[in-house]
């Protein structure tokens, strides 16, 4: 016990957090609590939870021509693929189902990763809870299916790397300098 | 008219009523609208002061604390309150029915009753008895009994260490506290804590006896004797959640566990409005505030010091707990009652203060360096060459 100096000091630490929550910032001691609910944190452009299809101008054109790539190289084996035909049986550049069961998906972005086309992309969704967790697992095309915008909106560096290159493609004769290798 | 705003509401009832009622009656009216007041701040207090409890130690441990009930989380004492009512009433086995069941009614009684003689304010002392002192330091000791009724019945060991803890705890605390309040017995020559209270008016209200070199260390030891008779942190031994499950209510659910709880927050305020009373003054103070309204401050201001100490100590191990009762604070009191002697008979208010500060700080000085653990020196070892 020495004057019980020791105990004094702690006592201020408590105290000057305490003042601190009141008056300071977050980085400068203060509260750093994010109220969930009401408040969020903004996320990472590569945070990602369980993938979309994103389709251009309607939802009938997907951006996917069913090449199965995704499917194959899918760690978890939950993606599946089937090709569009038409009336004479001639297969199309789209898929007729795409289901991916998120029971399975681990969430490891590979599908985009590989995806050729930009046509698969891990969301951002993550308040997926529902009171019956053994409905609904199979996500079917309808399911999956995004809009352009909507990938602009959760993901604009990618949505913009994506938009120079396809405008690059349409005009060959003029070299546009390649964005730099965009992680996936 | 604020100063007297309460007093002015009684009065006027009984004007009102008067008339129309007998004159014995009358009399009994004017004693139930005091116990209706009390009966009513009691629990409405012990409401607020948990939550304001949580919100305090939330926010020294950088938390927000609770504040989804409600705006800033104010009806989150209603909410617990309704869960505690419409919970399950477990009683063990092979518990003593009876003493189960009377336990936290009986722990109730003094904590209300130590309500009655806490001046809250100039003329608003409820029973301003001539030995009020001595009746709260009574009253407010009986609640052992309770704790340790509440752990008996429970028949569990850690309900019985906890109670047996408490009576230990509460044995030794009372010894220094009691010898703490002598001083100011001394000084004020008078038992009734309003009149302790009316002896510290001078200097516009503030010749408060915190500001004497006896009153500082009274109020220090009074204090921390009083945070340990109503068993909070550091001095929650009898209740530890680490060692003991919950010490003396382990078997309590429901609203008996509830009235623990209301009892420990009431004494808590009538602890901290005690303190506030003998030794900062109580009601007194600049005139600018009601009277009420400074004890109230000085009451609340001692009731977060208690939640800075359950947000910043560990608990006390208990050879240290008795140590520091029997060891440190026992002696300290002894001798500071020696110093409250001095200040009476030493003419000269420089003179006098100067050598009553000088015991208290060598004789906190000596108890210190008396208590401090033994360190054994360090040794430096040189090898023969």
């Amino acid at each position: 016990m020495l004057f019980g100096s020791g105990i004094i000091q702690g006592m201020l630490v408590t105290l000057k957090n305490f003042f601190a929550s009141y008056f300071r910032k977050a980085d400068q001691g203060g509260l750093f609590t994010v109220e969930y609910p009401e408040k969020r944190i903004v996320l990472r452009e590569h945070y990602r939870n369980l993938p979309v299809l994103i389709y251009d101008e309607s939802p009938d054109e997907p951006r996917c021509v069913a090449c199965d790539i995704c499917a194959k190289e899918c760690p978890p084996k939950c993606i599946t693929v089937e090709r569009a035909v038409d009336a004479n049986g001639k297969p199309l550049k789209k898929p007729s189902s795409f289901s991916i069961d998120a029971a399975i998906c681990m969430n490891c972005g590979i599908c985009e990763e590989v995806c050729p086309f930009d046509s698969i992309f891990m969301d951002k969704d993550f308040e997926v809870a529902t009171a019956d967790s053994n409905k609904n697992m199979l996500l079917t095309l309808p399911d999956l299916l995004r809009s352009n915008e909507y990938l602009k909106k959760i993901r604009p560096e990618d949505a913009a790397r994506i938009e120079a290159k396809k405008a690059a493609k349409a005009r060959p004769a003029q070299p546009v300098q390649e964005p730099g290798a965009g992680a996936p | 008219m604020m100063e007297s705003f309460f007093v002015n509401i009684k009065v006027l009832t009984l004007q009102c009523l008067g008339p129309w009622i007998p004159d014995w009656a009358e009399v009994l009216l004017s004693m139930k609208i005091s116990m209706l007041a009390i009966a009513v701040l009691g629990p409405l207090t012990m409401m607020y002061l948990t939550l304001w409890e949580r919100k305090i130690i939330a926010r020294m441990q950088n938390r927000i604390g609770p504040n989804r009930v409600g705006k800033f989380g104010l009806l989150q004492p209603v909410a617990d309150g309704i869960k505690m009512l419409t919970k399950e009433n477990i009683v063990p086995q092979n518990a003593d029915k009876w003493l189960h069941l009377l336990a936290p009614i009986a722990i109730l009684v003094p904590s209300l009753l130590l309500f009655s003689v806490i001046p809250f304010g100039r003329k608003m002392t409820a029973v301003d008895l001539n030995v009020g002192l001595l009746f709260f330091i009574a009253i407010s000791s009986t609640t052992t009994i309770s704790i340790f009724m509440a752990s008996w019945a429970s028949r569990n060991k850690y309900s019985l260490l906890g109670g047996m803890r408490s009576v230990a705890q509460m044995i030794s605390y009372e010894i220094p506290m009691v010898l703490s309040v002598v001083p100011v017995i001394l000084i004020a020559g008078t038992l009734s804590t309003n009149s302790i209270v009316e002896a510290q008016g001078g200097f516009h209200g503030l010749n408060w006896f915190v500001w004497t070199p006896w009153g500082f260390a009274g109020f220090l030891m009074f204090f921390l004797c009083g945070t340990a008779e109503v068993n909070r942190s550091p001095f929650d031994l009898p209740e530890a959640e680490s060692e003991l499950v919950a010490g003396f209510h382990t078997e309590y659910s429901g609203m008996k566990f509830a009235l623990f709880y209301m009892a420990e927050f009431m004494n808590c305020f009538t602890v901290s409005g005690l303190a506030a009373a003998l030794f900062l003054g109580g009601w007194q103070g600049p005139s600018v505030l009601p009277s009420w309204l400074w004890f109230m401050i000085k009451t609340y201001l001692l009731i977060f010091v208690m939640f800075w100490f359950r947000g910043t100590l560990p608990r006390f191990r208990v050879d240290q707990l008795m140590g520091f009762a029997w060891k440190f604070l026992l002696p300290l009191s002894l001798i500071n009652i020696l110093t409250a002697g001095l200040w009476y008979y030493i003419p000269g208010s420089a003179m006098r203060f100067s050598v009553t500060a000088l015991i208290v700080l060598i004789s906190f000085w000596i108890f210190s360096k008396l208590n401090s653990n033994y360190t054994q020196e360090k040794r430096t070892y040189v090898l023969a060459e």
